[in-house]
């Protein structure tokens, strides 16, 4: 057909349904990508991304709609069928066996081609060259650091040759010095004349990176852009389909009474593939909100653990509002004043299946919701009421069962759950992760509030502009080891970036401000 | 063409009652088949099933009778089995009270005090406590899987009631039969109605039916229990410590099954023999199961599970049914009451295959 004027796209999606029991995750979408472009799909969370992402690793199969691969239909019946079409996938969770080294890992995903061990080593040292991903290949897995894992995953991708490589979020877990390194792989696989999907919510990377937006909102497509003709707050709106105010924190007030000590905190960790904390030194006051930055896996779990009471340490290494409490169970710490936001919203934070009332009793017992060993049902309902109304928690009401609201409002209840019981010490982990950008404003307001009326926070999160945004002071933590705690005007993202990956000299007592 | 199962993401109270009606349909329907391809007159033969135990007064007892021990070693085991707690040795912790309580109805045999027939509960209840306290214990301390260990002490308490009976407690004059001497009258559960054998022990079943669901449904430490089972990293958030409620679920199963244990000994047996339980421990964790681990569905599950025990008994009397037809049909209705269970959780779709390329 010689008049078919320009090539087609490398692959071209046109009308996707899908539809899961009570929610259409994909509705009529359209996403093309051409040969060496690099193209943003973008959305929040529950948009409709990783639906339309396992479609085309053939993981999932459409209900309706067609794709084109070099402009030829095609089903995608399987993984296996689209890595043949050549389709590589990074996925965000890593999939790489822990106990292998990097060759292994690799020479399992390749098949027969993985049977000559040497020649695959050889391989894989030829391409990490090439594309600037320094890996080495005759390491076990549990060794490496989470950006060296990622470039396995790369590395194992590129050995099939795919023409479309489809990364999601790869960026969640890498420090901003990581996330640069890269982009500068991901150009020049695009100049090679690969295309490239790169699923992401971070503006400011999607921006400097692609060429090419593809916007979903609930499971449609709302746009198409470039990305770096628009503004981070234009492209925001097109996501989220509102202006997003962010919150900002108020001036610094003088710091109150020391209501979360910890003193030369070691810790053991409690799986063989946790991480230790080493001589954790770390105060936070009333009225301040401590950030703690860090790449997944570097000790946050332990240090919170530590805190809440789900793990033990020396009576003297943890102290609340000035009690030594590093031996007593969380209620007891509880009684300090404690509150506790978990990482886990379901399963932890809230059990799934049980009532916002009954969700209530899980940490609000002591405000009237137990008396003489019974549940006070009626007592119960109200205070889940009372957060749903301060809140703005969207529920049908007390009796709705906690998965059943969407992950930003679960976090809001849980969020004022806590919030209510008017805590001296809150510790909050990763508050916003997986919220959408008005619930994550929502929750940030919620905690400068709590800070204004005078309580302790200490949050740990992976996301910095939210640690900049809402803290007083910031570090970051790294193999177990805490960073300098400075205040945030002075830490900016380039430091704590290099701090994310240990560059922090001694420990604590270096104090850098 | 093809079948797919969808989790339903709400269950329509009309399905909660629609579902058992539609087990007990399909239970009939294949009794019918399965009773007229043996040769059996199927319609006699649900009748006596499910007519003929309970025609009259005394079937009627009878099956309070059968249903006593059931319910409350269910009632038991769903303190555990809500926190997650798999006690699967109510078998054995039953045998244990029965023990406990024999062992003090034969050492005052004779004497008759009043007092014995509260201790023999008492003792009943400790018993069956205290042989639960192993697998608690050990999964308190070591993190041992409660279902292998609690499952072994039962054979264990089996043993040990046959070395009693055979040796140091057998009735000197039972000419060597394994039993031991008949509890004297102190030591009997007095009846409720002559002439059968409905004892007190029914009057207390059914308060435990109540206590039950205080504990499980109203009261703190039940929540604890519940968020245990379906949420252990809530309940470690929360505080509630795992050897807590592996303790009251154990205890609580222990002292329940040794209870039902003690009124088997003191109640229609009347002494110590080999074998005090035809598996009532073991069919308390369907019957647990079958009323949802709820108190009141729990009280109704045992009634059925006794009445298809009756039911077994009749058909192989009446119409010289084997013992394994019987089984297969009473196993018919479990599979159906459970198996329809799933469909209020989960609806059937027939689908094409989409995209048709």
């Amino acid at each position: 057909m010689p008049s078919e004027a320009p090539t087609p796209p490398l692959i071209r999606l046109s009308g996707i349904v899908k539809a899961y029991p009570g929610c259409l995750a994909n509705d009529r979408i359209d996403l093309s990508v051409a040969a060496g472009e690099i193209h943003a799909l973008l959305g929040e969370n529950g948009a409709g991304k990783s639906t339309l992402v396992k479609i085309m690793a053939g993981v999932v199969s459409p209900d309706a709609g067609e794709i084109r691969w070099q402009g030829a239909p095609v089903a995608i019946e399987g993984p296996a069928a689209a890595r043949r079409l050549g389709i590589g996938m990074v996925f965000q969770h890593f999939t790489l066996f822990e106990s292998l080294t990097v060759t292994e890992n690799v020479a399992l995903a390749a098949g027969t081609k993985g049977r000559d061990r040497k020649a695959l080593a050889g391989r894989i040292a030829e391409l990490a060259a090439r594309y600037g991903l320094a890996v080495d290949a005759n390491r076990h897995v549990h060794h490496l650091a989470v950006g060296e894992r990622q470039r396995v995953e790369i590395l194992r991708c590129l050995l099939e040759e795919p023409r479309l490589i489809v990364l999601d979020e790869p960026t969640s877990v890498l420090t901003p010095q990581e996330a640069e390194a890269l982009f500068a792989t991901l150009r020049m696989l695009a100049a090679e004349g690969r295309g490239i999907l790169f699923i992401s919510h971070k503006l400011d990377e999607v921006r400097a990176l692609c060429q090419r937006a593809t916007i979903l909102r609930g499971g449609k497509r709302v746009g198409e852009c470039d990305p770096r003709a628009e503004s981070a707050a234009s492209l925001a709106r097109l996501m989220v389909g509102s202006d997003v105010t962010p919150a900002r924190r108020g001036a610094p007030k003088a710091p109150g009474g020391e209501m979360l000590a910890l003193a030369k905190l070691d810790l053991a960790p409690a799986d063989p593939h946790g991480v230790p904390l080493h001589a954790i030194d770390l105060t936070v006051r009333a009225g301040e909100i401590v950030g703690i930055a860090g790449v997944a896996g570097n000790g946050q779990s332990e240090l919170l653990a530590a805190v809440t009471g789900e793990r033990l340490a020396p009576e003297h290494a943890v102290r609340i509002a000035g009690v030594p409490a590093g031996r007593r169970a969380s209620s007891y710490r509880r009684k300090l004043g404690l509150a506790v936001i978990p990482e886990e919203r379901l399963g932890r934070g809230a059990v799934a299946e049980m009532s916002l009332a009954e969700n209530a009793v899980l940490t609000a017992a002591d405000q009237g919701l137990v008396s003489g060993g019974m549940v006070q049902s009626r007592a119960a309902a109200a205070y889940a009421k009372a957060v749903i109304e301060r809140f703005g928690v969207v529920a049908r009401g007390a009796g709705a069962a906690a998965d059943s609201l969407s992950g930003g409002n679960l976090q809001k209840f849980i969020l004022g759950r806590e919030m209510l019981q008017n805590p001296k010490l809150l510790v909050a982990a990763h508050p916003t992760w997986g919220v959408d950008v008005g619930a994550a404003a929502a929750i940030h307001r919620a905690l400068l509030a709590l800070r204004e009326a005078g309580a302790a926070i200490l949050i740990v999160s992976e996301d910095l502009d939210e640690l900049l945004a809402i803290s007083d002071r910031v570090a970051a933590i790294c193999g177990g080891r805490l960073s300098p705690v400075v205040p945030a005007e002075e830490a900016g993202r380039e430091r704590l970036g290099q701090w994310m990956s240990g560059l922090f000299g001694g420990g604590a007592e270096a104090h850098a401000a | 063409m093809r079948l797919r199962l969808e989790a339903r993401t709400e269950t329509a109270r009309w399905l909660v009652v629609a579902t058992p009606l539609l087990a007990a349909a399909l239970t009939l329907a294949s009794g019918i088949v399965m009773f007229a391809a043996l040769g059996y007159d199927p319609a006699k033969a649900l009748t006596s099933f499910f007519i003929k135990p309970i025609e009259n007064v005394y079937g009627l007892t009878e099956l309070a009778v059968k249903a006593t021990p059931l319910l409350l070693c269910a009632l038991g085991l769903a303190v555990g089995f809500r926190g997650g707690v798999w006690n699967i040795g109510a078998e054995g912790q039953l045998t244990m009270g029965a023990v406990a309580a024999g062992g003090l109805a034969l050492a005052f045999h004779g004497e008759e005090p009043g007092w014995l027939m509260p201790a023999m509960v008492l003792a009943g209840a400790l018993g069956g406590a205290a042989w639960a306290a192993i697998p608690a214990f050990l999964r308190a301390r070591f993190n041992t899987n409660e279902i292998l260990t609690s499952l072994m002490l039962t054979y264990v308490a089996v043993q040990f009631l046959g070395y009693l009976v055979h040796g140091p407690w057998r009735n000197p004059q039972g000419f060597n039969f394994p039993q031991s001497r008949d509890f004297g009258e102190a030591a009997i559960i007095p009846l409720l109605m002559e002439g059968t054998r409905l004892h007190l022990g029914v009057i207390l079943a059914g308060l435990a039916v109540f206590a039950a669901w205080l504990l499980l449904d109203r009261s703190h430490l039940g929540f604890q229990i519940r968020v245990s089972g379906s949420a252990p990293r809530a309940a470690a958030y929360a505080g509630y410590p795992v050897s807590r409620i592996v303790w009251a679920g154990f205890l609580a199963g222990g002292a329940m099954a040794g209870l039902a244990g003690m009124m088997e000994a003191a109640g229609p047996i009347g002494k110590l023999q080999p074998l005090i339980s035809p598996g009532y421990g073991f069919a308390a964790i369907i019957v647990a199961f079958l009323g949802r681990l709820n108190a009141f569905g729990i009280l109704l599950a045992s009634l059925l599970v006794a009445l298809l025990y009756l039911g077994g008994e009749t058909a192989q009397i009446d119409l010289k049914v084997p013992p394994a037809v019987t089984g297969v049909f009473q196993g018919l209705l479990l599979f159906f009451l459970l198996g329809s269970d799933f469909l209020t959780r989960y609806r059937v779709k027939l689908v094409r295959r989409a995209a048709a390329s």
